[in-house]
């Protein structure tokens, strides 16, 4: 094998499970060091620099960090990243001069963004500072997108999504509400310099069956939702069933017990182990008393005299792989009610064909994945309206994409003229066996979050179910983080190859043998790989034999032993300081300054001295 | 101090031995040694024999005296017992410990000054009796728990981390033994445990006194570039005399080709340890050519590293005194104290 490039700015980024899996590169790990220390506020705006939404997507995120989470393959279950960051929001306290403010000279340029969901609100937090006209056109009257109209406020309390579209916002962001955009060539005709579109995918799919046209009550998913969130919809039959088993199928099911129904259904076409739903949206729904039943395709709508009776389903058998099914007989559940989840599309009927936006397989537009630019130059896209349905922290992500794009094509510099991220490392040594982090390796458990009890939970719609944890679990779980971040960095000149790494590292990560390739050197390490999808790490050839020195990052617990136990400074601990592209500029994180992570230029009153000539 | 224990998270995957004991459960407590001590490897090496042969751990007996190296007992093998000296005086406690109770394998873990300097009258004794033990002297050169003065195994010419070079001959403990009809003898590197751990595991296996001279250089003030016991000069002179191969006695692998130059010698559990002869003729049971062999390689400026010298004839401590089988501290009270009556008919007969 070659020695590793470690130069190479994802080497030590992937080692970084959490942050490396997080479509927006969140630095986890530091934030939960700053939530360690009682710095909660510092913990938020780290945060937020990133995620924008830390209040929302500590309650909602689809959590893609915490499959990823090294502690998983250490003791089985990953660090509850998505809960910590909730306890940052939670205990933030105020942020009084904290937040980026918008520049009393605006830089002239004007952007419209169409929907006032994630993605749009993203790029207005990313140019707003930047001395942007940003204009946001909502067919709702209230902001959010999905964030509001989706999400049931059991789940998601609207104080803390109204407070964080609020820093958007107050920047100076013009929302018009209740103007839904009808046409992309008037929009263009009003001489934006550039236009975002973030309108989500928010049309749910319907299911055409048999009954369907006959009438009786029978709901599709994310426009029922809605209708709830602004209080349409106040109540619904005892007996529900729920088409589809998405986490939309679980925010329906929960919503529906809580407005009158008692016996809820979910209905799933295939088996448990291929749900579309979040293990823990499910749980969560179960320990509600939901029932979920499998392997049922809905054939027809029982309809008599507009009444909806019930639901006719073909019983399935699958295959391995639940790839083909048989039918093996029907059955029929009667309800009261039916909600659809069975998927959502996008929609662009506003969209004139003849514009230059070229839309494609499934009406979505031709999207550059890294620039979120559309076939017409100054048209970009992102969250759901780009790629489909994603979640929310890829909305984000697509939002400070496009807003690094917006600036670049407002500048007239092209859109594939982008920042690259900085990689810096930090030494953490504070002298000998010190570290200036915890690098003890604690052994606790995951905490579990605790839920309101089931008398108070049905009480009403807006009593939120989680209860965030409380400040003892939240410090055990802190402990639980690996400090990822902090990388065991080599120097090969220094190895002596003494072996005191070697002998002291508890799970055995290090091995120190003569060149080979993978194969080979997998056979030889000190202990056997678990996961062969995690790289090693090579080193060029110690001075002293010419061996290599061989590191298997994957369980590797960063107690910084190898470092300590080192007598020549071989092994550093150093913190992975990655500095992301952004709009104006790069953002880098200074654990230091007031603004945790911060840079002060970057969201200074003042424009940047780049900006200000624009 | 290390800034914290070495912590408790194992790799999940490790194999355990016929005990059901997995490595670590060989380990002791976290070393406070300077980082990068060739002791600490010596340990590990020792931890990794014991598992490797599946020793129960209440079975041994960890003894030392005073220095760098006397610390050691307590990074491996918690579960043992352990009696800690005073400097130099290891081997007497060890023949008690030997003396009162045969069936304990009992581990001495010296330096060149507990040894060589203070305790070497008593380790001469020691050899003589050939109680059955597994004795390694961590040989750096220096006393470096006092700051690295050059020690009784500092060769001539060796400086001190000031630079002061030795002048006074050195002790080698294998030319001591051979003098003195030691049974086993072997010498390591502690930078080399695809060697060490072998020949410890061989030294188990042995019945009488297996000494063991482990090069464990000094990182603090003896690894520089004057010093002939440092990392780099030890590799750059280490001749491996013999390869260790260590064969247990239970499924009999080998076959009847025996390749020229191949030694294989027979412990009386069955044990086989086989030594691979690499300078020609070098024959690990002819205690002349050995002797020769070691006053040369030291001239030439080589540090001879493996299994040196083994005879597995020679009686033992407790065979020499015709000790009863049975350990005595296992021997009922009145067995062992017959009486007064009993002495008074000694007395008469």
């Amino acid at each position: 094998m070659p020695p590793t490039d470690t130069t190479n700015p994802d080497w030590y980024h992937r080692v970084v499970d959490c942050q490396w899996a997080c479509p927006a590169h969140t630095d986890v790990p530091q934030y939960i060091r700053l939530i360690g220390q009682g710095r909660y506020a510092d913990a938020y705006l780290l945060n937020r620099e990133t995620n924008v939404f830390p209040g929302v997507l500590g309650r909602t995120c689809d959590r893609p960090c915490e499959p990823a989470c090294r502690r998983s393959r250490v003791d089985g279950t990953a660090v509850a990243i998505c809960r910590l960051k909730r306890v940052a929001a939670d205990l933030r306290g105020e942020l009084a001069g904290r937040l980026p403010r918008a520049p009393e000279r605006r830089n002239g340029k004007r952007v419209a963004c169409v929907g006032a969901g994630p993605a749009s609100l993203s790029v207005a937090s990313d140019l707003l500072p930047l001395g942007y006209e940003v204009v946001i056109h909502e067919r709702h009257p209230l902001p959010g997108g999905l964030m509001r109209t989706s999400i049931p406020a059991f789940r998601l309390p609207e104080a803390v999504l109204d407070e964080e579209i609020r820093f958007i916002l107050d920047m100076g962001a013009e929302v018009r509400y209740g103007s839904p955009v009808a046409s992309l060539r008037r929009l263009l005709a009003e001489g934006y310099d550039a236009v975002f579109i973030g309108s989500g995918a928010p049309r749910g799919k319907d299911l055409d069956l048999p009954g369907r046209a006959e009438g009786g009550r029978i709901h599709i998913g994310l426009d029922w939702l809605q209708s709830v969130a602004f209080g349409h919809v106040t109540g619904i039959g005892e007996r529900v069933l729920v088409i589809g088993v998405g986490n939309t199928a679980m925010d329906c099911c929960r919503t529906a017990r809580r407005l009158g129904g008692t016996d809820v259904k979910v209905v799933a076409r295939r088996p448990r182990a291929f749900f579309k739903a979040s293990d823990w949206e499910l749980e969560d729904a179960e320990e509600e008393g939901i029932d979920i039943l499998t392997e049922l395709a809905p054939r027809r709508f029982v309809v008599e005299g507009g009444r909806l009776l019930g639901v006719e389903f073909d019983r399935l058998a699958w295959d391995e792989g639940a790839r083909a099914s048989t039918v093996m007989g029907s059955e029929l559940l009667p309800c009261d009610d039916v909600i659809l989840a069975v998927g959502q599309e996008a929609a662009f009927p506003w969209i004139e064909r003849d514009l230059g936006v070229e839309l494609g397989r499934w009406d979505l537009p031709v999207v550059d994945r890294t620039t979120l630019q559309s076939t017409l130059p100054g048209v970009f896209f992102g969250g759901d309206a780009a790629f489909g349905p994603l979640n929310i922290i890829w909305a984000v992500e697509h939002g400070h994409q496009a807003a690094i794009s917006i600036d670049n094509h407002c500048r007239g510099v092209g859109v594939d003229e982008r920042p690259a991220p900085r990689v810096g490392l930090r030494s953490m040594d504070m002298g000998l066996a010190q570290w200036s982090y915890h690098n003890e390796y604690n052994p606790s458990k995951r905490q579990r979050m605790e839920h309101v009890a089931m008398v108070r939970r049905f009480a009403a719609l807006s009593v939120e179910v989680e209860l965030g944890f409380a400040p003892e679990q939240s410090a055990r779980e802190v402990g639980r983080c690996l400090n990822c971040d902090i990388q065991t960095v080599l120097v090969p000149e220094l190895c002596i190859e003494c072996d005191a790494c070697i002998d002291v590292c508890p799970v055995r990560c290090l091995t120190i043998t003569a060149g080979a390739d993978e194969p080979e050197l997998r056979g030889r390490l000190s202990a056997p790989t678990l996961h062969p999808d995690e790289p090693l790490f090579v080193s060029t050839p110690l001075p002293q034999t010419g061996r290599v020195m061989v590191k298997d990052e994957d369980l590797c617990v960063h107690c910084g032993l190898c470092a300590e136990r080192c007598p020549t400074a071989a092994w550093r601990m150093e913190r992975l300081e990655l500095s992301l592209p952004r709009a104006g500029g790069v953002w880098s994180p200074d654990p230091g300054s007031a603004g945790a992570g911060t840079d002060p230029a970057a969201h200074a009153a003042a424009p940047l001295p780049g900006v200000a000539q624009r | 101090m290390p800034s914290i224990a070495k912590p408790p998270i194992r790799h999940p995957a490790l194999p355990v031995n016929e005990l059901g004991l997995a490595e670590r459960d060989y380990e002791g407590a976290m070393s406070t040694l300077c980082a990068g001590c060739g002791h600490d490897a010596v340990t590990a090496a020792i931890v990794r024999a014991l598992w490797e042969v599946a020793v129960p751990p209440h079975m041994v007996v960890k003894l030392s005296g005073i220095g760098c190296s006397a610390k050691t007992t307590a990074y491996f093998l918690r579960g043992a017992h352990g009696f800690n000296g005073v400097h130099g005086r290891m081997a007497p406690l060890a023949t008690g410990v030997g003396a009162a109770n045969s069936d304990l394998l009992l581990i001495g873990i010296s330096g060149d000054g507990d040894s060589l300097s203070i305790g070497i009258g008593h380790l001469v004794h020691l050899i003589r009796r050939n109680l059955r033990m597994i004795y390694v002297i961590e040989n750096n050169g220096v006393y470096g728990l006092t700051k690295g003065q050059l020690s009784a195994s500092a060769d001539v010419g060796s400086t001190s981390s000031k630079g002061t070079p030795g002048v006074i001959q050195p002790v080698d403990p294998m030319l001591l033994g051979l003098s003195l009809g030691a049974t086993f003898l072997a010498r390591g590197f502690s930078g080399d445990k695809a060697q060490l751990v072998p020949i410890l595991k061989a030294a188990t296996a042995h019945r009488g006194l297996a000494l063991i001279d482990v090069i464990s250089p000094c990182v603090s003030f003896n690894d520089h570039e004057g010093s002939t016991k440092s990392y780099r000069f030890t590799r750059e002179h280490d001749v491996q005399v013999t390869t260790t191969d260590f064969v247990e006695p239970r499924p009999e692998l080998l076959t009847a080709i025996g390749p020229v130059g191949i030694t294989d010698l027979t412990l009386h559990d069955g044990t086989r340890v086989r030594a691979r002869a690499l300078p020609e003729g070098y024959d690990p049971g002819d205690r002349d050519a050995v002797g020769a062999y070691l006053r040369e390689a030291h001239d030439r400026g080589e540090v001879a590293t493996g299994i040196l010298y083994v005879d597995p004839s020679r009686p033992t401590l407790h065979e020499l005194l015709r000790v009863v089988p049975r350990p005595l501290a296992g021997l009922p009270y009145a067995d062992l104290c017959p009486g007064a009556a009993e002495l008074e008919r000694f007395g008469e007969s």
